[in-house]
């Protein structure tokens, strides 16, 4: 037996995100059996149900709106080579931007009001990737753990407003004061949860495909993602595009902030992130580090999220099952990524282990 | 304040910044054993959760089956859940190679979903908490004047201090599995070209410091608290992260960078008692900014692992 590196077919790319899918459906069935429910009715829940009904498809949508920014954050720099890990912190960043925006917007109309939220939301992102990014490039550190550690400064920062000048002084909660009417993101259908983030996230998906498969910098990205030294041989500037690799996809995920702010919270909570900027990284693996693929992605797992709530209502599975399935996603996607990279040949050949 | 005060004041927050300190202790050499061998595990926040929640819910049920010993029986549980979810850690990132970073994170978010469902299938939705009598902390010291209560401490605290930590010490600087961890975690292909099984060591590694990682996470539910909750781990294995790097990968440093820590924690949650408002938070933050800024002075010179991040495949 040998395994060789090899470049994918086409098919494959398509169809390991769903090989992962069974396989994992079939790996987690045996918790739903333990919660003693079908996992098929399970699966029917999780799967069918929430697309059965004008209600559950919008609330699919609404869940998928962060997801698609969080995936698109990390679809970008994964593929860009710069391992961003702090997705969670940079929306938190963006969250609070957008609310001291959305605060001061009393008297302003929303078409000021909006892209200037917007705008504040995508440079706190950016602000907040910013020294792992400069560090990286200027003095060759590994952004994981920079990244990552960030994700922790961050959300001390947050609930430390929240205790502080921003607490709310009617009700006395740690959350801030309602932003401004003009601030809040108008609905895409009436009387629905669905606002103008969706609008937004599809807008920077579509645009982020455009960026890495039809512009000249967006090929220097994933340029120097594939391969740094190459890159350099090739006349990229390296540390210049890793720099705007790393800015733009810290302002994405700082947008996904502005999101949850404007479109669903109106006011900043500790847990208005609630970890969509971890599940950014299912997202883009899930893709393939393809801006579309990760539209898909965020799109199903906004089916899942969706569809745990009816699982758990009508079969009584706690509602965790969908985050188990969810990590277990990742995890069998990661490992069957390998069969993209490697194949196993079967030879006869001497020194076979 | 007067002199007495002073005293008990400086007494109380020496004892519990020991009490701080020990889960740290347990999850910050774990890491160190793993990412000396090459392989940095962001799988901590997820198994030190896993482990307080499979310690409680064993030694919940053991209690209940009027075992004794039903802590150390849960100790055991959190410690082979740990190796479990560490196993799938060494399975994907030892001997598949895959994102380190990637795979670790996957490991956390799925132990932190496994735990909560776990706990939700086991204990339902309580609106008490379902509780166990803790570990007590032993009274061995009360005659000594003064010094007694920081002496009389949890015996899983005095394992991190006496046991676990010279023991890591020894394993890394003077046993051949230590000489071997840092081989393959230095350069992968030396080590293989004399002799060394670098998949196997590395594994072992993986695995050793998720048992200790667990036990952390089990110091949270079985002594200090006798329960479990979703926000019982908080961020800690972060944290420990962050000290590996403030540690320089060194298992003496990591302790004196959890007494560290655990000093600030102890000391704003005293003076928050007291009365006292301080933005806590600052102070919370100051591992993970001291340990970027230590990452940025050092800068190309921080003593990382060789074989950092690096999947060794042989070929």
């Amino acid at each position: 037996m040998k395994i060789e590196r090899r470049a994918a077919p086409l098919w494959l790319r398509a169809v390991i995100p769903l090989l992962a899918v069974v396989l994992t459906f079939a790996v987690t069935s045996a918790l739903i059996l333990l919660a003693r429910a079908n996992p098929l009715q399970a699966y029917y829940y999780f799967l069918l149900e929430p697309l059965s009904n004008r209600v559950s498809i919008i609330e699919v949508l609404v869940k998928s709106t962060p997801l698609l920014l969080t995936g698109a954050a990390v679809t970008l720099a994964f593929a860009g080579g710069f391992w961003n890990i702090g997705a969670e912190g940079q929306l938190l960043a963006g969250a609070t931007a957008a609310t001291a925006v959305g605060l001061q917007m009393h008297t302003a109309s929303p078409l000021i009001a909006i892209p200037l939220m917007l705008l504040a939301g995508f440079a706190a992102g950016a602000a907040w990737i910013a020294v792992p990014a400069l560090m990286k490039v200027k003095l060759a550190i590994d952004e994981v753990v920079t990244t990552l550690l960030l994700n922790s400064v961050a959300l001390l920062g947050v609930s430390a407003l929240l205790n502080g000048p921003w607490r709310d002084p009617i009700s006395q909660w740690p959350q801030s004061p309602e932003i401004a009417a003009a601030a809040i993101f108008p609905r895409l259908i009436p009387r629905s949860r669905l606002h103008l983030g969706f609008l937004v996230a599809v807008l920077v998906i579509l645009l982020l495909w455009f960026l890495l498969n039809r512009t000249t910098l967006g090929l220097q990205m994933r340029a120097v993602g594939l391969a740094p030294q190459a890159a350099r041989f090739a006349g990229i500037p390296v540390e210049r595009t890793l720099l705007r690799t790393a800015l733009l996809s810290g302002g994405i995920a700082g947008l996904a902030g502005v999101s949850e702010v404007a479109g669903i919270h109106y006011h900043l909570i500790d847990a208005i992130s609630g970890g969509h900027g971890y599940t950014g990284i299912i997202v883009a693996t899930l893709g393939g580090l393809n801006p579309l693929g990760a539209g898909l992605a965020a799109l199903f797992i906004g089916l899942v999220d969706t569809g745990s709530q009816s699982v758990s209502r009508a079969l009584g599975v706690p509602v965790y099952l969908g985050d188990v399935i969810l990590a277990t996603l990742l995890l069998m996607t990661l490992a069957l990524l390998l069969l993209q990279r490697y194949r196993i040949r079967w030879t006869r050949d001497r020194g076979a282990m | 304040m007067d002199n007495t005060g002073l005293a008990l004041f400086l007494v109380g927050w020496a004892a519990a910044t020991l009490r701080v300190a020990t889960p740290l202790i347990f999850a910050t050499l774990g890491e160190i054993i793993t990412e000396r061998a090459g392989v940095l595990n962001l799988g901590i926040e997820g198994i030190m959760f896993m482990g307080a929640f499979a310690g409680f819910a064993a030694a919940f049920h053991a209690h209940a089956a009027g075992l004794p010993g039903y802590l150390w029986l849960g100790m055991a549980a959190a410690m082979l859940a740990g190796l479990l979810l560490a196993g799938l850690m060494a399975l994907l990132s030892v001997y598949l190679g895959v994102n380190q970073h990637v795979a670790g994170l996957g490991i956390t978010l799925l132990a932190t979903a496994l735990a909560l469902f776990g706990f939700r299938s086991v204990f339902g939705e309580n609106a008490v908490l379902p509780r166990v009598q803790p570990f007590a902390q032993v009274e061995l010291f009360n005659s000594v004047p003064l010094l007694g209560p920081i002496l009389n401490q949890y015996a899983l605290t005095y394992l991190a201090f006496l046991v676990v930590l010279p023991a890591s010490a020894w394993l890394l600087y003077h046993s051949h599995f230590g000489l071997a961890v840092r081989a393959v975690g230095e350069n992968p292909e030396a080590a293989d070209a004399a002799g060394i099984n670098v998949y196997r060591v590395r594994s072992l590694a993986v695995l050793l410091g998720g048992a200790l990682m667990a036990a952390g996470g089990a110091f949270l539910s079985l002594a200090q608290l006798g329960s479990f909750s979703p926000g019982i781990v908080a961020g800690r294995g972060w944290v420990a992260i962050a000290l590996v790097i403030f540690a320089r990968w060194d298992p003496a440093r990591g302790v004196l960078g959890a007494l560290i820590f655990g000093g600030v924690f102890a000391l704003q949650l005293r003076l928050q008692t007291l009365g006292f408002t301080l933005p806590y938070e600052a102070l919370l933050a100051l591992p993970y900014l001291v340990t970027i800024l230590a990452l940025a002075l050092t800068g190309r010179h921080a003593a990382y692992p060789g074989a950092y991040l690096k999947p060794y495949r042989r070929e």
